[in-house]
């Protein structure tokens, strides 16, 4: 048996406590701010605790906007962007896991070559072809839609090949029975298949959302409405530089804002996230 | 691996592939191919006619002082978020990997930043180091440090460091953990009876057996600070002050706005191209390797 320390115990309570708060201490820190008044905020005499003006600067950010820099209230660009994570997480899983239904359960021509051409593109991230598909895009007429802003970011290989490991380990019995029992493809598809899948589905669509929740570099090349912006490009375009010109209160508020729906996913959704952390990265 | 009840049929394979083959072509082997042939392609300034010059582009880009500065940035800037946020996160789960109570509570506690966007993460660092109203700023003025990431290059880049590594500790703080219960616990009993006290424990035993989990979250991290920390870039520094924070793929994308300089850009984006293939093939190469061992 290992030895069993209090002195131990103690000192990874202790770091572990460290941590949390140095970790939580930012967001802590942004909401205190989204609460107070400019005033205050500029001053340089922010307390650590939160202030009366809640209700208001977040009615503000959520349905008025704010002042100079994006003029679209915050409410619209969260709808941005869930609209595009939720086309990235879907879209996502419904095409791979239809070819990687195809590339398991047949055997045809040129199977081999479509799954390597599908497999090159795992680790290639949209920031290395950016500018040309950019170009593609605006020649398809897509900029500012919400097709163009989540198919570029669709396709790559991550789903294909987490579907493709899961239906290598169904046991090749469960096929034999359903065409026994005379099932064809998509019988089998619909009653065996996407029933196993679904861990498997919901742990890569909690990983995609994430994922097209907080994208940044393509948004901000593709939307040029107001309209069309998601948050995260909102919050950004509501830090100026010149310090005087920010609202922190608002900013700070929308940023709360933009983090809650991933954070909560995380938190409420832990085993699904964990999973699908783990088995998309490899 | 192959399956042996398989279904018949030609036609319906490719009917099922077709919707990713369509958007894989589309928006991934057309616009890469196109990054290729634009890098050996200079445009003039106005845009009306385009001359194809082999590989100038690539000779003007490796004759150019400041791409080395942003290779160099880049560099330093993977060592210190890799280093960083890999011991950390190491240390966090090595103290949360004891068989104690509340450890499922710290868990969720740790790894929630992982959802936090990148540029929002930013924010929120930039917030709290604001030269003029941030609540550390004023804290380390009152020690005597002028600090100023607005003007001074090395405060740029410790603020752009330390929200790439306060939100990457999450992630790596999980694979160590999955890595630590992976290890047997007979292994550690046998060493604490031959009298092996926790921190010989720890340097002789676990973290050998952990060097494959960090291995493969070293190249994960430096693709990290290669692509993603774009977002923090953008919105802490915008590269600045004086590029003293613009790494390689701030670069791609400040050479190629408005139509600037798209040859330049596109050879930059073809070398990250072959950079993240070398990547990916040292990490295939490594798994293998774990596979036959």
């Amino acid at each position: 048996m290992v030895e069993n320390s209090r002195f131990g115990d103690i000192l990874a309570y202790v770091i572990l406590t460290l941590g949390v708060l140095v970790l939580a201490f930012p967001v802590y820190l942004a909401f205190v701010a989204s609460t107070w008044d400019p005033a205050t905020i500029v001053n340089g005499q922010l307390p650590l605790r939160p202030g009366p003006y809640f209700l208001q600067n977040y009615y503000r950010v959520l349905f008025e906007g704010t002042g100079s820099s994006t003029r679209q209230p915050v409410s619209v660009m969260m709808l941005n962007s869930l609209v595009m994570a939720l086309m990235i997480a879907i879209g996502k899983i419904a095409i791979s896991i239809l070819s990687a239904y195809a590339i398991v359960y047949y055997r045809f021509p040129f199977r081999q070559s479509a799954f390597w051409i599908i497999f090159v593109t795992l680790m290639l991230p949209v920031e290395v072809r950016i500018y040309p598909t950019y170009k593609v895009v605006a020649d398809l007429g897509l900029l500012d839609t919400y097709a163009g802003l989540s198919l570029p970011l669709i396709a790559s290989a991550t789903g294909t090949l987490l579907f493709r490991q899961f239906f290598m380990t169904i046991p090749d019995e469960l096929l034999e029975a359903s065409k026994i029992d005379g099932a064809g493809p998509f019988k089998f598809f619909v009653d065996t298949v996407l029933p196993l899948s679904i861990t498997t589905i919901a742990a890569l669509f909690v990983i995609q959302f994430i994922y097209g929740w907080n994208q940044y570099l393509w948004p901000l090349l593709i939307t040029t409405k107001d309209n069309m912006q998601t948050i995260v490009i909102g919050i950004k375009k509501m830090i100026v530089t010149q310090d005087a010109l920010t609202e922190w209160q608002l900013a700070m508020a929308t940023a709360v804002l933009a983090l809650l729906p991933p954070v909560a996913v995380v938190v409420l959704m832990q085993r699904l996230f964990v999973r699908g952390l783990v088995e998309t990265e490899k | 691996m192959e399956k042996r009840a398989i279904f018949g049929g030609q036609t319906l394979p490719y009917l099922l592939l077709a919707p990713q083959l369509i958007v894989t072509v589309l928006f991934f082997y057309w616009p890469a191919s196109q990054a290729v042939w634009q890098s050996f392609l200079i445009q003039d300034a106005f845009g009306t006619s385009t001359e194809f010059v082999w590989f100038e582009n690539y000779q003007s880009l490796f004759a150019n002082r400041e791409y080395y500065n942003a290779m160099g940035t880049t560099a330093l800037f993977s060592i210190l978020v890799a280093g960083f946020s890999l011991s950390i996160a190491l240390l966090l789960a090595v103290m949360a990997d004891r068989q104690m109570r509340g450890a499922m509570s710290y868990r969720t506690l740790l790894i929630w930043p992982y959802a936090v966007a990148p540029a929002v993460a930013g924010v929120l660092w930039l917030f709290m180091f604001q030269p003029s109203l941030g609540m550390v700023s004023r804290g380390l003025r009152g020690m005597g440090v002028d600090w100023n990431p607005l003007l001074k290059g090395g405060h740029a880049m410790t603020l752009v460091v330390m929200a790439a590594v306060w939100k990457q500790i999450s992630y790596n703080f999980l694979f160590f953990l999955a890595g630590l219960a992976a290890i047997p616990r007979s292994v550690i009993e046998a060493a604490a009876i031959d009298g092996a006290r926790p921190w010989r424990r720890f340097w002789t035993i676990i973290f050998p057996l952990l060097s494959p989990t960090t291995f493969f979250l070293l190249v994960v991290n430096i693709t990290y600070v290669f692509f993603e920390t774009f977002g923090i870039i953008d919105a802490v520094t915008g590269g600045g002050p004086a590029k003293a924070t613009e790494t390689m793929v701030y670069k791609v994308f400040s050479d190629g706005r408005l139509g600037g300089d798209l040859g330049g850009s596109a050879a930059q984006s073809v070398v990250l191209l072959l950079i993240v293939i070398a990547l990916t093939a040292i990490q295939f190469r490594y798994i293998e390797r774990k596979v036959t061992y």
